[in-house]
């Protein structure tokens, strides 16, 4: 602690240069963190207490495959398996390609009974629901983000289905809403738009008697895993064979759909840390030679090779830990913003420790070779042109 | 018997430049006593600063004894002569060399932070030895904000702040009028008079050696005469 005074007031000997190395390594951590806390949503998708029991089955190959819906039929006589319904991609938005909803035309009996100890909806809703052909399901955040009201009429876009008409558009009466029982799985629901299978496959063009995937409810949680291989031994060597596995990993798998997220966010991470390698190296490069004859003057006074290697490795690690700590607050403050963005998914402080380790690496890669430059001076040459 | 600070027997010093090994010093022979104050004369490139080197520890010889404090210095390892001069031996450059960012204080402070001194002691022994250099109503500016003269006192209170035995001073006046550098001469006289330090100066300007008690002269790495002249 006694050098810190010197190290710090070292640090801030160019003033501008310094506030600029700062900001701009400040900026590289607040990325960081936003990126490393993205990347955690993306591969720890939030499953909720009650997702135990729960299986997806979807075709073996992609879950853009169909399955028949015969499958239904032959999942539900599997022992164990106490509850199946099934769903299909709808791929939806409303208005605007940004307006993204999450629209899921379901079976109303078989998918209230297996989701029944997540989902709330009011009695009078559900009859209104059942009672409209053309009914749509929301969730409330969604009504509230869209300023809907029950009883409007909503047109959805499809991006997959044209209805018999030539159509993708498709229009539904809200009927009503539903919401989470659990206030931390809101947010995974929040752009749900659930409506009638039987509207769904009746009005598209094709497909008709495909389902996009399965889920099912089993008796016992802990035979999930054998029950899974039971229903994938059933359609084994059939055209569409499947691929059973907990909803965990089915979300997991959907978002990989999209890419490998955590690659990209890893290779614009990369590019940011290796231009700030450049850019932070030759600041503390640039400062140590402005420096040598302050550093002869050190060695002049009784400071060893390593005391003088250490000053300059202090003042890297000062200014990459300090900066990085700045930028990963602000990251950390940000989770919030990030979270309306990836709805659904859990995001994770935890994520921002990495930042830390990434810093003092950072400040010890750029430090080490100034700091042996240093270290290596020879006082009688440092000092003989400022004496 | 008067003690013998500084002991230098057939002291060699040469420098590799490209393949030519150039001399500086040859054959060099000399005694400082404890308390003595030695002016270093001689024209440019005679090999003064490279004595005063060998002489404060900051180079080794290529060849020859050099005994200063007692201690055999040709046989010291990098390492060892750092923590010696941290003890021993006190600088003062002609530019003064001090640490642009920090405060005359935290400057004369630099050398404390190798010993175990806590952060009270060696702010009073910062003061005390800016007291003794007459500049402690300085204490709290920077570098830049002091004259020449006041800077060059600084850096003396920072030679003297260890309690070093052996000051050594190259042009030490160098860079100050000369108001200011018979001022820095006068400091460094009481220092040898009243507080025993042995003090070892390298100039060029005849006044400045006046002050010294004993007067050497180079030329071509070698010492032309060693005479003692009443202070």
């Amino acid at each position: 602690m006694k050098y810190f005074p010197l190290v710090w007031a070292t640090l801030w000997r160019k003033k501008t240069r310094t506030i600029f190395t700062l900001l701009s390594v400040v900026v590289a951590f607040l990325l960081f963190g936003v990126l490393e806390t993205v990347d955690y949503a993306f591969s720890h998708p939030s499953g909720g207490a009650t997702g135990a029991d729960k299986l997806v089955t979807m075709n073996k190959y992609s879950i853009t495959l169909p399955l028949p819906f015969a499958d239904v039929q032959q999942i539900r006589s599997v022992p164990g398996v106490e509850e199946v319904t099934w769903l299909t991609w709808f791929g939806g938005y409303y208005q605007e390609s940004k307006n993204f909803v999450f629209a899921l035309p379901i079976d109303i009996d078989t998918y209230f009974n297996l989701h029944k100890d997540e989902l709330i909806v009011s009695d009078a809703e559900m009859r209104a629901f059942r009672d409209t052909r053309t009914g749509g399901l929301v969730n409330a955040a969604l009504m509230k983000k869209f300023g809907w009201k029950v009883g409007d009429k909503v047109p959805l876009h499809s991006t997959i289905w044209t209805q018999k008409n030539g159509s993708l558009d498709w229009t539904f009466d809200i009927a009503g809403t539903f919401d989470a029982k659990d206030p931390t799985q809101a947010s995974q629901l929040a752009s749900s738009f659930l409506f009638h299978y039987e509207l769904f496959d009746e009005g598209r063009s094709f497909g008709k008697g495909n389902v996009g995937w399965i889920e099912e409810r089993v008796t016992d949680p802990s035979q999930a895993s054998d029950i899974a291989n039971r229903i994938d031994a059933l359609f084994a060597n059939s055209p569409d064979e499947t691929k059973t596995q907990p909803s965990k990993d089915f979300a997991m798998a959907f978002i990989k759909q999209l890419g490998d997220v955590g690659f990209v966010l890893r290779a614009i991470l990369g590019a940011v840390f290796f231009t700030l390698l450049f850019l932070t190296g030759n600041t503390m490069m640039q400062s140590v030679r402005e420096r040598v004859p302050e550093f002869a003057v050190l060695k002049t006074l009784g400071f060893g090779d390593a005391a003088v290697l250490g000053l300059v490795m202090a003042e890297s690690l000062l200014l990459c830990v300090a900066a990085a700590l700045v930028g990963l607050a602000l990251s950390f403050a940000a989770i919030p913003i990030v979270k309306m963005g990836l709805q659904g998914m859990e995001l994770s402080r935890g994520a921002l420790l990495p930042g830390i380790g990434v810093a003092v690496l950072l400040g010890v890669i750029v430090g080490l070779p100034p700091a042996l430059r240093a270290m290596r001076l020879t006082i009688v040459d440092a000092l003989a042109d400022k004496r | 018997m008067t003690e013998t600070i500084v002991s230098l027997r057939h002291v060699a010093k040469s420098y590799l430049r490209g393949k030519q090994r150039i001399g500086v010093l040859q054959d060099l022979n000399l005694d400082i006593a404890k308390g003595e104050f030695v002016a270093l004369m001689g024209p440019s490139g005679s090999g003064k600063t490279t004595l005063l080197n060998l002489i404060g520890g900051l180079d080794t010889p290529t060849s020859g004894e050099i005994t200063v404090a007692g201690q055999r210095l040709d046989q010291l390892g990098g390492g060892a002569l750092a923590r010696w001069r941290s003890t021993h031996v006190g600088f003062v450059f002609q530019f003064y060399n001090l640490m642009p960012m920090l405060s005359a204080e935290r400057n004369v402070e630099l050398p404390l932070l190798l010993t175990r001194l806590s952060g009270a002691q060696r702010k009073a022994h910062a003061l005390a030895a800016l007291t003794l250099v007459g500049v402690e109503d300085r204490a709290k500016h920077k570098p830049s904000e002091l004259s020449g003269g006041q800077a060059q006192r600084v850096a003396i209170a920072r030679a003297l702040v260890a309690d070093a035995t052996l000051l050594v001073c190259d042009e030490p006046t160098g860079d100050l009028d000369r108001k200011s550098a018979d001022e820095v001469l006068h400091l460094l006289q009481v220092l040898n008079r009243e507080h025993g330090k042995s003090i070892v100066i390298v100039t060029h300007d005849p006044k400045a050696a006046e002050f010294a008690g004993r007067q050497l002269h180079m030329d071509k790495g070698s010492l032309l005469e060693a005479g003692s002249l009443a202070a």
